[in-house]
C-alpha cells in the first residue's frame, strides 16, 4: 500500500471489523434506506421522510444552512445573466480599477470589468468543475471498485495496484502533468480531474463490496441464478450509495480547489474566462493597491468549498458512520 | 517484525515503478517532437534528427523507459531542455528550500492542530470546541493561495513585519510556513479531537480518574499517547497534500523550491525537468508513507506484538 492508510488496510484484511452499528445494518435495497428501523436508531422516532428531513435539519443546522447557501449559488450561476449587474466580459477602460462602491459593489478589474459580475459568472465554472469531473471520476472509481471487490484475484490485484500508483502522486502535481500533456483550458481541466481522482472512490467501494458480497442477500441472489453484473449493480451498488453520496459531497470542494489552483498557477483556465482562480492570479499583481481584486474571488472559492464541506460533514453523520472513521 | 518491514518495502517497489511508468507515458503523449519544441519550428530537419538521435529519442519507447528507470535508480534524472543542465543538480538546489518550508510548516501545523484538538476535546460540544472546529474547517476550506495573499497583505505590506517574498532569511520563512501549515492544522485538529473524545470513554481513563489524577494528568499522561497513533499515520498523508500546497505557497512567495521548479518546467515546456521533479516528489511521498507505516508499527505495541 502506497499511502499507509492503516484503517483502509484493516478493512481490506477483515471487512467484518467494520460492520455498521445496529441501526444501520447493511441495507438490501435503496428503497429500504428510509424505513423506520433503519434511521430511527439515529434520529429518534421519525415517520415520513418529511419528518426525517425536519429532524435532520434540526440536528444539523449548519449543514442545512450550507445546503441553502449552495442552492442560492447554483441559482445565481444558472440565472447569471439576470442576476449579474454587468456583462462579465464588458470592458470599460475609463472605469479601470475602481474601488468597491455603489456602481460596482466589488469594484472593477484592470480592464474595467465588474468584479461582482465576473464572480457570479465564475460560479458557473466552479460548480461545473465541482460536479462533472467528480461524477465522472467517481463513476470510474465505483465500477473499478465493484469489479475489484467482487471478482477478487488478479482483477482485484491489478486495479488496486493501479489505485496505489494514482494515490501515491500529490494530486496537484499529477493534474499539472496532465495539463502539460494536453495544454491549458477548461475542457482539459475536466479531463485531468476526471482521470486523476478515481482511486479514493475505488478503495472505499472495494472494501464495502468485499463485506457486502458475503451477505445473505447476495448469496440468495446468486443461488437463484442472478447474473454477476446484476448482483453488482442492482444489489451491491445500492448499498454503497450512502457512502458514495457523502464522498461525492466531499469530493466536490476538492475538485473546485484543484481547478482554482491550476488556474492560479496559470495552467488552467485561460483569459478572458471568469474562473475564480484565474481572477485571483490576475488580481495578485494589484494586491497592495487593490486587494479586493484577488481577495473577493478567493472568498467566493472559500464560501463554496466551506458550504460543501459542512454539508458533507452533516450528511456523513447521518448517512455514513462508516466513513466517519477516516 | 523484520519480515514485516521487508514485506512493506517490497510492496512499495511496484508502486514506484508504476509511478515512473505513468509519468513517462503521459509525458510522451505530448504531440510533436520535443526537439522541435526545444529548438523552434524553423530548424534544419537534419539537425533535429541528429539531436533526437543523441538524446535517444529515436529508440522504441520501452527501451527509452528502461534506460530512464536505470538512470533514475542511479540518481540521474536526465538533462533539462532549457537549462541544458543535469536535472538532478537543479532539483538538489531547490530541494533544501522545500524541505525547510515543509518542516517549518509541519511544526506550525502540529502546534496549532494538536493544541486546538486537545482544547476542543476537553471542552467537547461547548463554545470553545465549536469555535475551534469551525476554525479548523475554515482552515481546510481556505485555498492555500488565499491564506498566502491575505497574510502577505496584512503582515508584509500593511504591518511590514516580514518581507513580501524570498526565502533567504529566517524572517522571510515565517509567512510561507504559516500559510502551508495552516491548511494541515485544520485536519490535524479535527483528527486529534475525534480520537481523544473516543479514547476518553475507555476504562483505563476511568481508572486514571478514579485513582485521583487531575483531568490534565489524565489527558496528557494517558489519553493523548493513545490518541496520537492515528495522527502519526495522518502525518504521512499530509506529506502528499503538503507538497501540493508547497507548489502554491512557493509560487506566491517566490520560494525557489521544487514546486516552483515544476511550474517553471511547465511554463518553459521543459519535459525532463517536469518529469524529474514530479517523479522525485512522488518518490518522497512513497518513502514518507513507508516511514510512517513502520513508525506506526513500532509505536503501537498491539501491532508490534502481533507481528
Amino acid at each position: 500500500m502506497a499511502d499507509g492508510k492503516e484503517r483502509q488496510n484493516l478493512t481490506e484484511q477483515n471487512p467484518e471489523t467494520f460492520k455498521k452499528p445496529d441501526g444501520m445494518a447493511f441495507r438490501e435495497h435503496e428503497e429500504n434506506i428510509s424505513t423506520k428501523e433503519d434511521i430511527s436508531g439515529q434520529l429518534g422516532e421519525a415517520d415520513t421522510w418529511k419528518d426525517q428531513l425536519m429532524t435532520l435539519i434540526r440536528q444539523n443546522k449548519l449543514a442545512a444552512f450550507s445546503a441553502v447557501v449552495i442552492g442560492l449559488i447554483i441559482l445565481a450561476a444558472i440565472f447569471a445573466p439576470v442576476v449579474a449587474p454587468y456583462d462579465y466580459l464588458a470592458q470599460s477602460l475609463t472605469d479601470r480599477l475602481q474601488d468597491p462602491g455603489a456602481a460596482h459593489w466589488l469594484g472593477t478589474d484592470e480592464l474595467g470589468r465588474d468584479v461582482l459580475s465576473r464572480i457570479i459568472y465564475g460560479a458557473r465554472i466552479s460548480l461545473t468543475i465541482g460536479l462533472v469531473p467528480t461524477l465522472i471520476s467517481m463513476a470510474i472509481g465505483t465500477v473499478l471498485g465493484l469489479c475489484a471487490g467482487f471478482y477478487g484475484g488478479k482483477t482485484d490485484f491489478i486495479i488496486m495496484r493501479l489505485a496505489d500508483v494514482m494515490l501515491a502522486f500529490p494530486s496537484l502535481l499529477l493534474a499539472m502533468v496532465v495539463m502539460y500533456t494536453m495544454g491549458g483550458g477548461l475542457i482539459n481541466i475536466f479531463i485531468a480531474l476526471s482521470l486523476v481522482n478515481w482511486a479514493g472512490t475505488a478503495r472505499i467501494v472495494r472494501s464495502q463490496t468485499l463485506s457486502l458480497k458475503e451477505k445473505e442477500f447476495v448469496e440468495a441472489a446468486r443461488s437463484i441464478g442472478v447474473k454477476k453484473w446484476t448482483i453488482m449493480f442492482r444489489h451491491i451498488l445500492p448499498n454503497c450509495l450512502p457512502s458514495l453520496i457523502v464522498l461525492f459531497t466531499l469530493n466536490i470542494p476538492s475538485a473546485i480547489l484543484s481547478e482554482a489552483s491550476l488556474s492560479f498557477l496559470g495552467i488552467g483556465a485561460q483569459p478572458p474566462s471568469a474562473s475564480w482562480g484565474l481572477m485571483v492570479v490576475r488580481g495578485k499583481k494589484y494586491l497592495f493597491s487593490e486587494p479586493w481584486l484577488s481577495i473577493a474571488p478567493s472568498v467566493a472559492i472559500m464560501i463554496v468549498v466551506l458550504a460543501f464541506n459542512f454539508l458533507g460533514d452533516g450528511l456523513r453523520d447521518v448517512l455514513d458512520p462508516y466513513l466517519k472513521e477516516q | 517484525m523484520l519480515n514485516k518491514v521487508l514485506k512493506r518495502i517490497v510492496i512499495s517497489i511496484p508502486v514506484l515503478f508504476g509511478v515512473m511508468l505513468a509519468i513517462f507515458i503521459m509525458l510522451r503523449l505530448v504531440p510533436g517532437n520535443p526537439v522541435t519544441t526545444m529548438l523552434g519550428e524553423h530548424v534544419n530537419p537534419a539537425v533535429i534528427e541528429k539531436i533526437s538521435r543523441e538524446m535517444g529519442l529515436d529508440q522504441p519507447l520501452y527501451i527509452q523507459f528502461f534506460k530512464y528507470v536505470a538512470n533514475v535508480l542511479r540518481g540521474d534524472f536526465g538533462t533539462s531542455y532549457r537549462l541544458n543542465r543535469n536535472v538532478t543538480g537543479i532539483i538538489m538546489e531547490s530541494f533544501p528550500n522545500t524541505v525547510k518550508l515543509s518542516l517549518l510548516a509541519a511544526v506550525v501545523a502540529w502546534l496549532i492542530g494538536i493544541v486546538a484538538g486537545i482544547v476542543a476535546a476537553i471542552r467537547q460540544n461547548r463554545i470553545l470546541d465549536r469555535l475551534f472546529m469551525g476554525g479548523a474547517l475554515i482552515g481546510v476550506s481556505m485555498p492555500v493561495f488565499m491564506t498566502a495573499l491575505v497574510l502577505q497583505y496584512l503582515f508584509a505590506f500593511k504591518l511590514k513585519w516580514f518581507p513580501v517574498s524570498g526565502f533567504d532569511s529566517m524572517q522571510a520563512m515565517v509567512l510561507p510556513a504559516i500559510v502551508l501549515g495552516w491548511n494541515s492544522a485544520g485536519s490535524i485538529a479535527r483528527m486529534t479531537r475525534s480520537n481523544l473524545v473516543e479514547i476518553m470513554q475507555n476504562d483505563f481513563i476511568r481508572t486514571a480518574r478514579a485513582k485521583g489524577l487531575r483531568e490534565h494528568g489524565v489527558i496528557i499522561g494517558h489519553a493523548l499517547k493513545n490518541a496520537m497513533l492515528p495522527v502519526i499515520t495522518m502525518m504521512a498523508l499530509q506529506l502528499s497534500s503538503m507538497l501540493s500546497g508547497a507548489v502554491l505557497t512557493e509560487s506566491v512567495f517566490g520560494v525557489p523550491g521544487i514546486g516552483r521548479l515544476a511550474v517553471n518546467a511547465i511554463e518553459t515546456r521543459d519535459m525532463p525537468l517536469l518529469q524529474g521533479t514530479v517523479i522525485f516528489t512522488t518518490i518522497l511521498v512513497i518513502l514518507g508513507n513507508l516511514v510512517a507505516d513502520l513508525l506506526y508499527n513500532v509505536m503501537d505495541p498491539r501491532i508490534r506484538e502481533g507481528a
